[in-house]
């Protein structure tokens, strides 16, 4: 009988716990939208521009860090150099959209393959420490290289939309034409790399060398050119990434490939490293505490940078392999 | 035989008076402009930084790349110290050193009350007993929400209380105490309290910190930390709403210019005799075994994650003993000089000299100083070349010579001290001819 009571009193404790919580972050978030509804959808959308944005650089990590298990640093900046490269075609070519993408894809997927020849694959068989330094070493090089006068300059350049703005309003939210576009590119790409890896001859050498490199090897794959085809594909989201972000945040400069990059991994990090749609999903869920954090607490746009990796912290404290984490992965 | 050489004490300490008053005497006579002055001074000091930086990365093995936020977190308290006695930003010239022992002294109570009561494991204690009533996930809610509200309970009045006191004490106390002194003498004693009070901070907070990320490995504690760093850098950078006088992002200004060659010189090298005599210690040879095999370690009944967080927690407190240094050589601290890139200057002066190696370590620090420092004198539309430079020089070092310059080697007295090399030597060659015995007995069997 007492027993009873106990087990009731202990049920009801624990229950109450756990409303309290939910309570305060409903009541709290309840409280935005209750402000201003609109004003709450309105970030809810730019979090969506620019979690679809980081999904794509996303991919690229994750894609990556699944097959030669490497961070490869050297993405955030090969995102600048398509900034760049899709700028200079736009304003030195006078290339219009389409031709201006399939420019910076292409330059970037290049240049991904020469990093990964040059500086990566001499250490495919050394510690895994010496790899990620050499990548280190190879951003603050493409960093500090492309800041010369002579290269990019290291002034802050005003990029130029290759097509006009157009804003549409529904009941007060603000659309605009590049979030669609955005939005409709970052999900075909995430597609097709789904279906390139999932479903194609090269996608299975990709998971096969992924799982075991050795054995992948006697098995008759080419390993190495199967990294090198890894390293093109993510080139390739790079280069793309690159040229919609710079369109939708008009604003270009030698060092902007740091944060998105960062970001972006910690993105696939809370999704699960080496699990694409975990990379999607983490990308989304971080533009939106981005401008979830930008649009609701004090001095949000400077705490923005620092939010992101509050939100890395508290994930590898409470589930060290992500969302859709292989729960073995981080024994390995 | 060999004739033997001079006992170690004795080397190192010809060798420390040789250079510091060499030095010294070089800088007294102004053979050297203040400018290269300045940089010797910084190449000494980011030497101790560096050192830190080789205890967690070439003796733990911890890659981690926070180091410039415990460098700046060195800098910004120590600062926030001297500031105070000689403006008294705060309305009491010992403000800035009460809050910051507060802040110390409850930390550290707080973690001894924490260990004590032995939360974690009255914590499981706790839900096991509750399993008795209820499911494991709700018994799991409740033990956790117990232990936190306990936790709470401890912050606040162990840790709060006697930082409370500690505050009330040493303003009531160090004013007039020092105030009797006179002025330059008690500023010396300022700064020496400053420094050790900054670098005791960043060690505790490198303690705080690796509490829950050293338990991650290779590339999550990379980024991890890396995190933490750009955390850091966006505190500094918003940190006059907190403390006007960090002025934030516009930079703190009108730091006591107390830094001076003995100083320096002195700091780094009580910082290389500490290291030396850790890292040949039991407890050093305890962090190098965690580096080389941690399974192994754990198996001779090593407690690898304390040792890691001691390496961390050190090689932390290093850095803001080198941060302290630098605030007060400049007297001006921008959020720019601890952003991540800058945590990547001690990783290279550490990589190029000699992963593991002290020798290697200073080296590093000096000829990457030198080298950045020598670069200005180039022509003005090279001075960008900098920075390209030295990620060069990284990438070069990891393609060609991975373990650095140096290797694993050590020079004069920061080799194994030779009596323990000796022992070891014997006890090799008798456990070789041990084992040459039993093989040979085996196979007689």
């Amino acid at each position: 009988m007492k027993d009873n009571l106990v087990k009731i009193l202990l049920k009801a404790l624990c229950w109450g716990v756990l409303a309290v919580i939910a309570g305060v972050i409903v009541s709290i978030v309840g409280g935005w939208v209750a402000e201003n509804p609109v004003t709450f959808v309105q970030q809810m959308l730019n979090g969506l521009q620019l979690g679809f944005v980081y999904a794509m650089i996303a991919v690229g990590y994750t894609l990556v860090y699944g097959v030669v298990k490497l961070i490869n640093f050297a993405y955030g900046d090969l995102f600048m150099v398509g900034a760049f490269v899709s700028f200079y075609g736009i304003t030195q070519y006078g290339l219009s959209f389409l031709p201006a993408l399939l420019l910076a894809t292409v330059a970037c997927v290049f240049l991904m393959v020469i990093i990964d020849r040059v500086a990566y694959k001499p250490l495919r068989d050394a510690p895994r420490i010496a790899a990620l330094i050499t990548a280190l070493g190879m951003s603050i090089f493409l960093e500090y290289f492309t800041a010369l006068k002579f290269v990019f300059s290291p002034d802050y350049i005003a990029f130029i939309r290759p097509f006009k703005l157009v804003t549409w309003e529904v009941g007060g939210v603000t659309f605009t034409n590049i979030q669609l576009v955005i939005a409709g590119v970052s999900i075909v790409y995430f597609l097709g790399v789904q279906y390139i890896v999932g479903r194609t001859k090269i996608g299975k050498a990709m998971r096969a060398s992924a799982f075991d490199k050795p054995t992948a090897r006697l098995m008759g794959i080419n390993v190495n050119a199967v990294i090198a085809a890894t390293f093109a594909l993510t080139g390739a989201l790079a280069g793309t990434a690159a040229m919609l972000y710079a369109t939708a945040y008009p604003q270009i400069f030698t060092f902007m490939g740091i944060q998105p990059g960062l970001k972006a991994f910690v993105a696939a990090v809370i999704g699960g490293i080496g699990s694409i749609p975990g990379a999607f999903v983490g990308s989304l869920i971080m533009g939106f505490v981005e401008a979830m954090t930008v649009g609701y607490v004090p001095l949000g746009s400077t705490l923005k940078d620092g939010i992101a990796f509050v939100l890395l912290i508290v994930m590898l404290l409470i589930k060290p392999t992500g969302i859709f984490g292989d729960p073995f992965e981080e024994t390995k | 035989m060999k004739i033997r050489s001079l006992p170690t004490w004795l080397t190192a300490a010809l060798f420390f008076l040789v250079v510091g008053v060499g030095f010294q005497i070089v800088f007294s006579q102004g053979w050297l402009s203040a400018y290269w002055q300045q940089v010797i001074m910084l190449g000494t000091l980011m030497a101790v930084s560096a050192l830190g930086l080789n205890l967690k990365y070439g003796y733990a093995g911890l890659f981690a790349l926070g180091h410039a936020a415990f460098y700046g977190i060195g800098a910004y308290s120590s600062a926030l110290i001297t500031k105070d006695w000689v403006t008294g930003w705060s309305g009491n010239p010992a403000g800035g050193l009460a809050g910051v022992l507060a802040i110390e002294v409850g930390f550290i109570l707080t973690v001894v009350a924490i260990s004590y009561f032995k939360i974690g494991h009255l914590r499981s204690q706790l839900r096991d007993s509750l399993s008795r009533w209820l499911t494991p996930f709700e018994a799991s809610v409740l033990a956790t929400a117990a232990i936190l509200v306990a936790g709470v309970l401890i912050i606040v009045v162990i840790g709060g209380g006697s930082g409370w006191l500690v505050r009330r004490g040493v303003l009531a106390l160090v004013p007039p105490v020092l105030g009797a002194l006179p002025v330059a003498i008690s500023q010396q004693v300022i700064f020496l309290i400053a420094l050790l009070a900054g670098a005791v901070l960043a060690g505790l907070i490198g303690f705080l910190v690796g509490l829950p990320l050293l338990r991650l490995t290779y590339d999550y504690l990379c980024i991890a930390t890396l995190g933490f760093g750009i955390i850091t850098y966006v505190f500094f950078n918003n940190a006059d709403k907190l403390i006007p006088t960090m002025k934030g992002a516009r930079g703190m200004v009108n730091i006591p210019n107390l830094t001076t060659w003995p100083w320096v010189f002195i700091c780094a090298a009580v910082a290389l005799v500490v290291m030396r005599n850790f890292i040949y210690s039991s407890t050093g040879r305890a962090i190098l075994s965690v580096r080389d095999d941690p399974t192994a370690a754990e198996t001779m009944g090593i407690n690898t994650f304390k040792f890691k967080t001691l390496a961390y927690a050190l090689g932390c407190g290093y850095a803001g003993l080198a941060g302290g240094l630098y605030a007060h050589l400049y007297s001006f601290l921008h959020p720019s000089n601890f952003t991540w890139l800058k945590s990547v200057d001690p990783f290279v002066m550490v990589v190029f000299g000699g992963v593991g190696s002290m020798t290697g370590t200073i080296l590093g620090a000096y000829s990457f100083e030198i080298l950045l420092e020598g670069l200005r004198v180039l022509p003005a539309e090279f001075i960008d070349w900098r920075y390209v430079i030295y990620p060069l020089i990284l990438l070069a070092v990891m393609l060609f010579r991975p373990q650095g310059i140096m290797g694993t080697k050590e020079w004069g007295f920061l080799k194994l001290p030779s009596i323990a090399k000796r022992k070891r030597e014997q006890e090799t060659s008798a456990g070789a001819i041990r084992a040459e015995s039993c093989a040979s007995e085996s196979q007689e069997d």
